[in-house]
């Protein structure tokens, strides 16, 4: 899906505001403003995945609470990106069990296939190389997480360049409704 | 073989399902607790169990229940903590995908017993896919009645949500995850109050983990008498560790609490000893806040004793020879690891970590982290050994959550255990510096 980036005015999809609907259902009256995370992803899938000031400002608009509160918060948490991305995120995981099963080598190998060095995104706008910290998958490293896609034993350059073609040829949905199911292939036995 | 009490089901065809779970005897203990059971009697259960809390502090859980404010006319919740981030640990994901209504059935029986009438599941943002089935879960229980009003014609009603972090390891402190479930920054709250008292929303809140409440369905079922019979000493039942790093088998093991390190992390039925032939150098044995161990102090205590997976046996001999069972996050390292490269690796990852709230912490370990790379580098001198050490120290305590104690125990334990690895690289900068280079010498035992 194309972001709807009108010098306009933004708005959610439909599917986007019914979402949001449901999920003021969560919380008491008087407490909205604890849908601001989940609404913050929503935006940020909606919007071309990352959040600038003004699908920010959407937000506020949504929660019916001042910018600065939705400022203070995407600014915090790391899995919002302020800054426009690639059609694909590679979240890279680095912290300790990662790099004990070869993280390092993984990240040099993304580099050169993508031609992006770690924070930045290739030149033809397809990967964006996001560095993250212990993805909850340790005993599957090295992980690469895409999305709501892990990417896990990523121990040879074939099979991280399985993941990238896989990418190159897929189009994100949003994310719309939380209630849509199917188990990732990354959910692995043990 | 030990007993597997939460893992028991988890390879069954379809058991993330309402109806295979319910075959195999799933949601007995809401039957149970909420037809034959007042809440306190459940709350009693779990006290005779010796449950402690799982996700990595290790606090009796039914005293923490016990600990809740119940003022009438005033709603209160429990929480489940799902955020989790520390490294070297990835239980509760595989739990939550595999067994979602093992959650939500230790949610059910769990808000029965502190009387709360909404609860949440706190899942850190990362985990889309696990909120998903969580919530499809979720709403096969609303569909058999096991959720929403008047909850098998008992007169108990709740409700259950799935609430999504966005990346922060500080959120899965208690009281930064009932910041950011509120919708703020994840800042830890200064204590007292405590969320017993003061929690979501200001009023009384049971945080605890998805494993701890997990346990619970097999407490109230079996009996807390029953389950307390499991495990050595004050460390009861079950755990499920997630061996991770250099071992043949990584994965998460379900042990009975007491097993010996030695068989874990040697045995085929565990991890099956350390890849590629190789010794093994050092452990983290609960998630990369807890001090690091070299082999010899892994295997056995400072006093010749085998050391046992178990609350009291990990921690014998205090900081100076031991260590902590935490969440079960279990790294091993094999001897090709360079020590001062893996603290400098954590060290960042405090850094990047820190809420910012707090001087010495935020200002700390962006100290360790810069020290420590220049260490790392080969640009390091002999001062920047006790330096870290120092700036260790005067994080320690000071802060207002245990993150500033989560990023200097790592260091503290690795100079104290290793030591000349650091002064190598000061001595040696050329060679500990090529890649791939680690000090090979044998570990300081104190």
């Amino acid at each position: 899906m194309e972001p709807t980036t009108s010098p306009k005015k933004l708005q959610f999809s439909p599917a986007g505001q019914a979402e949001i609907k449901r999920l003021f259902t969560h919380y008491p009256e008087d407490r909205s403003k604890s849908a601001m995370l989940p609404i913050l992803h929503i935006a940020q899938a909606e919007f071309g995945g990352w959040v600038s000031p003004e699908v920010q400002d959407l937000v506020a608009e949504t929660l019916n609470i001042k910018p600065i509160e939705v400022y203070e918060v995407a600014s915090f948490y790391t899995m919002y990106n302020l800054k426009p991305v690639g059609k694909h995120v590679l979240e890279v995981c680095r912290t300790g069990p990662c790099m004990l099963r070869g993280s390092d080598e993984l990240t040099e190998h993304l580099e050169r296939i993508t031609g992006a060095k770690m924070g930045e995104t290739s030149p033809d706008g397809v990967f964006t190389l996001k560095e993250v910290e212990c993805l909850a998958a340790c005993g599957f490293a090295p992980i690469v997480q895409v999305r709501e896609k892990y990417y896990e034993q990523l121990h040879t350059p074939e099979a991280v360049d399985a993941m990238l073609n896989e990418l190159r040829n897929l189009v994100h949905r949003p994310i719309l409704s939380w209630e849509e199911n199917g188990l990732p292939n990354s959910v692995q036995d043990n | 073989m030990g007993r597997k009490l939460l893992t028991e089901h988890i390879n069954v065809e379809g058991i993330n399902t309402f109806e295979v779970y319910r075959k195999h005897g799933g949601y007995r203990s809401v039957e149970k607790a909420l037809k034959t059971m007042t809440p306190d009697e459940v709350t009693e259960e779990v006290k005779k169990s010796g449950l402690r809390g799982r996700g990595g502090a290790g606090f009796p859980a039914g005293m923490k229940w016990g600990f809740l404010a119940k003022p009438e006319g005033v709603p209160r919740y429990l929480v489940c903590n799902a955020d989790e981030s520390e490294p070297g640990t990835f239980k509760d994901r595989q739990l939550m995908s595999k067994l979602p209504h093992l959650l939500i059935e230790g949610m059910i029986t769990g808000s029965y017993a502190l009387g709360a009438r909404t609860s949440y599941i706190y899942i850190r943002g990362e985990l889309l896919y696990v909120l998903r089935i969580l919530e499809k879960a979720i709403a096969e229980a609303y569909a058999a009645g096991f959720l929403g009003e008047n909850i098998l014609g008992s007169g108990y009603s709740l409700d259950l949500h799935v609430h999504p972090g966005a990346g922060a390891y500080i959120c899965g402190e208690e009281t930064a995850l009932l910041e950011s479930l509120e919708g703020k920054r994840g800042n830890p709250r200064n204590k007292p109050p405590f969320p017993a008292v003061q929690g979501l929303y200001a009023r009384p809140t049971v945080v605890n983990n998805v494993e701890t409440i997990a346990a619970v369905p097999i407490i109230v079922n079996e009996g807390g008498d029953e389950y307390a019979k499991i495990g050595v000493g004050k460390s009861t039942g079950t755990k499920l560790i997630s061996a991770c790093g250099h071992v043949n088998k990584p994965g998460i093991y379900e042990i009975e609490l007491g097993v010996p390190v030695e068989e874990f992390i040697y045995s085929d039925e565990y991890c099956g000893g350390i890849w590629k032939g190789r010794d093994l150098k050092a452990v983290v044995a609960g998630g990369s806040s807890v001090p690091i161990l070299p082999k010899e102090l892994i295997l056995k205590t400072a006093a010749g004793e085998p050391r046992l997976m178990t609350y009291e046996s990990l921690s014998d001999g205090g900081f100076i020879t031991g260590t902590m069972l935490g969440s079960g996050g279990f790294i091993a390292m094999d001897e090709t690891t360079c020590i001062v490269k893996n603290t400098w690796n954590y060290s960042r990852f405090y850094h990047h970590e820190s809420c910012g709230q707090c001087s010495p912490c935020r200002e700390g370990t962006g100290w360790l982290e810069k020290v420590l790379h220049r260490l790392e580098h080969g640009h390091g001198s002999m001062h920047d050994i006790d330096l870290i050490v120092s700036v260790a120290k005067q994080i320690e305590g000071n802060t207002i959550c245990p993150l500033g104690e989560a990023a200097a125990w790592p260091v503290a334990a690795a100079v104290r255990h290793f030591r000349h690895e650091f002064e190598w690289h000061v001595k040696h900068p050329k060679e500990a510096t090529m890649p791939g280079a680690a000090y090979r010498g044998a570990a300081v035992l104190a």
